[in-house]
């Protein structure tokens, strides 16, 4: 083939095109994903029974923040990696800020403790739940943003990968912060930045095999 | 070079909004640019330099299906350079080339300079489109070999005139695709 000729192809009856499509699709799928995952798990597991001690609130607010402090930038650097060359204005160190902060805080919190309350503080109840429904549920949200990233032209697969496995994980936790009555910086430190940190590493193995173009 | 991203940014504009000149010489002056790009890498890391032609085709039809990914209000050329590149690396992978060699380079060496020696892939577009699911490599060849109108191809085809661009639009992505499989063999 000429290359004349395919670019006489590509130019014949040319329809004009939306440069918001980036926009609309990477967020629609952001929101959507956040929508399935609270849904799945108000209808699995509902919301904790126990809302109105202040302590609770409190550490419901806590779990929020911290997903919310993943959700928000990685959910802007998507934006960026969705597009050629965008991985050169994505500094990482941003993304990895609120799980050092909640690491920090727990370390703080667990050595104003007293050393026999430690195994209680992280372990928690209910760790094995946690483990699992927060990168079960996270699957969905996962699916649907690499749709969306699938109709973009990433360039940095691992990290877009990454990126879209972080936004799924931290979804899902914020899901799972509405029910989870384990309520100690250690715990949250460790399943939910734990889980959320698997859901990343998972998405940066599976970036390069499914975003490909 | 800040000339050339102020013309190519200003192609590119026009070609978004559906100019189709503007985006045919968009598309052109890529095509020179593309073409030394490619040779001078190709060479360096001691390949032919009959692939080129082949990466040209390629690095086009992607800046014309995720043409929909660049944003106006970034500069062009280091779009156009991370996709060059991409299909590069992917090429090279795909045929199994060592990629220590690869250096790391600046976005303006995409432009850097132009060669127009008028060339051909060894990509055959009438088998690669056999490749194709049925309603869309009829909507290509209508709308974009027969040059129909999209209404008019949509009589043809049998399809709404919605249906016949979705086709053509996934067609094209189909045909991306299909190049890439073939590579992989």
């Amino acid at each position: 083939m000429k290359t004349h000729d395919l670019i006489e192809m590509l130019t014949t009856n040319l329809e004009p095109v939306d440069h918001r499509q980036v926009m609309r699709t990477v967020g629609m799928a952001v929101m959507a994903g956040t929508a399935v995952a609270l849904g799945v798990m108000l209808l699995l597991f509902g919301v904790r029974a126990d809302l109105n001690a202040t302590s609770a609130v409190i550490f419901l607010l806590l779990k929020l923040a911290f997903t919310m402090a993943l959700i928000i930038p990685a959910s802007i650097y998507l934006l960026r990696l969705a597009r050629p060359g965008g991985e050169r204005k994505v500094p990482m160190t941003f993304v990895a800020a609120p799980f050092i902060a909640i690491v920090l805080l727990a370390a703080i919190s667990l050595a104003f403790a007293p050393t026999s309350h430690w195994d209680s503080m992280i372990v928690g109840d209910r760790w094995l739940e946690c483990l699992l429904s927060i990168p079960v549920i996270a699957i969905v949200p996962f699916a649907v943003i690499i749709w969306a990233l699938r109709r973009m032209a990433p360039t940095d697969l691992v990290r877009a990968g990454a990126l879209g496995g972080l936004v799924a994980g931290a979804v899902s936790a914020a899901g799972y912060a509405l029910h989870c009555s384990d309520d100690s910086l250690p715990f949250v430190a460790l399943w939910y930045g734990g889980t959320i940190a698997i859901c990343t590493a998972a998405g940066a193995l599976l970036g390069p095999r499914l975003l490909r173009w | 070079m800040s000339a050339i991203e102020a013309e190519l940014k200003n192609l590119m504009v026009g070609g978004l909004a559906g100019d189709a000149a503007a985006h045919r010489t968009l598309l052109d002056r890529l095509s020179g640019r593309l073409r030394a790009y490619y040779k001078s890498r190709l060479a360096r890391i001691g390949r032919s330099a009959a692939e080129a032609e082949d990466l040209v085709q390629e690095a086009l039809l992607a800046v014309h299906i995720q043409r929909h990914t660049n944003d106006p209000d970034e500069p062009l050329t280091p779009w156009v350079h991370a996709i060059a590149r991409y299909k590069l690396i992917d090429h090279l992978r795909a045929t199994k080339a060592s990629l220590a060699e690869l250096p790391i380079e600046a976005a303006g060496e995409i432009l850097a300079q132009d060669d127009h020696a008028g060339a051909e892939s060894a990509y055959d577009l009438r088998r690669l489109m056999k490749r194709l699911p049925e309603k869309m490599r009829r909507a290509i060849e209508c709308v974009k070999l027969e040059g129909l109108s999209v209404a008019e191809a949509a009589e043809e085809c049998d399809m709404s005139k919605s249906a016949v661009k979705i086709n053509v639009h996934r067609g094209l992505r189909a045909l991306a695709a299909v190049i890439a499989r073939e590579k992989k063999k």
